[in-house]
């Protein structure tokens, strides 16, 4: 089973990378862009079969290394 | 008194630490990240600078899920002495022994270079042998040292008197300009800037020394 996990900084926390892109996309010449925020994408390929139980091992992995939930925020995708 | 300074792979200040260390008078044993367990009768253990497990992920998650880390944690919930620079802080937030995050540097860059220091509280076992708002030189070298925490926790953290240090002008982004800050009972301490390379003549400054002499000279008595 598949697994695909979004760790962004939480609303709120200034993303200094995010805004530095927004600013390079200013100087391209993209105007009207209001917010640059950077994340990352983390896949997993997983023995699990069941997608729920899947889903709780992806959300205990989350907790314990693949965010820090003090300034970021996750989301799993199963499948 | 006895400290243990921790090597991960890519730590470059560990040697730097454990002669800071062995200078005040400390006996001092090297421990790599795979051992289990702290040796035995150990009162401090430092948690160099340098870049663990190559930053992978975020700085210092790798290493604080590393299995000296798990005794690193065990002792000091038992009450035994942290102090973390640099790559250390950030293991130490990481570990939440410490409260609040280091992200990327506000300017994005990384900084390599002397700064000033206050001195936040004499209020610790650290910091003992400081005048309070004392002005310290000593360097910085990081990419991610700008310190995020909420205004609950700054808050917190001022009327628990556990901001260690500040910077005496603004350095990474730092909220409130934190440099270093203190566990509940104080015996934890995480802070950025090197005071271990402010520590021998040879350095230009040993405004860092006295955070090893204060350790060393708080423990020997105990």
């Amino acid at each position: 089973m598949k697994a695909r996990v979004h760790v962004m900084l939480k609303n709120g926390v200034l993303d200094p990378q995010g805004e530095a892109v927004r600013h390079a996309l200013g100087t391209l010449g993209f105007d009207g862009v209001k917010g640059v925020r950077q994340g990352k994408v983390i896949e997993l390929d997983l023995d699990e079969a069941d997608a729920e139980t899947a889903r709780a091992q992806v959300t205990r992995m989350c907790e314990t290394l693949l965010a820090n939930t003090v300034i970021e925020s996750y989301s799993v995708e199963i499948g | 008194m006895h400290a243990a300074v921790i090597t991960f792979p890519g730590s470059n200040c560990d040697r730097d630490l454990a002669v800071a260390f062995a200078a005040a008078g400390a006996r001092v044993t090297r421990v790599w990240h795979k051992d289990t367990d702290l040796p035995e009768g150990v009162d401090v253990v430092g948690i160099p600078g340098g870049f663990s497990f190559g930053d992978y992920l975020r700085c210092g998650a790798i290493a604080a899920n590393s299995p000296i880390c798990r005794a690193v944690v065990a002792h000091a919930k038992r009450g035994g002495y942290v102090l973390g620079i640099c790559n250390g802080f950030q293991v130490l937030t990481e570990t939440r022994l410490l409260p609040g995050a280091l992200m990327r540097n506000a300017g994005l860059k990384f900084i390599c270079r002397s700064v000033d220091l206050t001195v936040a509280t004499t209020q610790s076992d650290f910091t003992a042998l400081y005048q309070q708002g004392q002005s310290l030189r000593v360097p910085v070298a990081h990419h991610d040292g700008n310190y995020t925490a909420g205004p609950d926790l700054v808050a917190q953290l001022r009327d628990e008197d556990r901001i260690a240090f500040t910077y005496g002008a603004p350095v990474n982004g730092s909220v409130a300009d934190i440099a270093g800050v203190l566990s509940e009972n104080r015996r934890v301490l995480g802070m950025m800037p090197h005071p271990e390379r402010a520590s021998d003549e040879s350095h230009g400054s040993t405004d860092g020394r006295q955070i090893f002499a204060a350790l060393t000279g708080a423990l020997t008595a105990a």
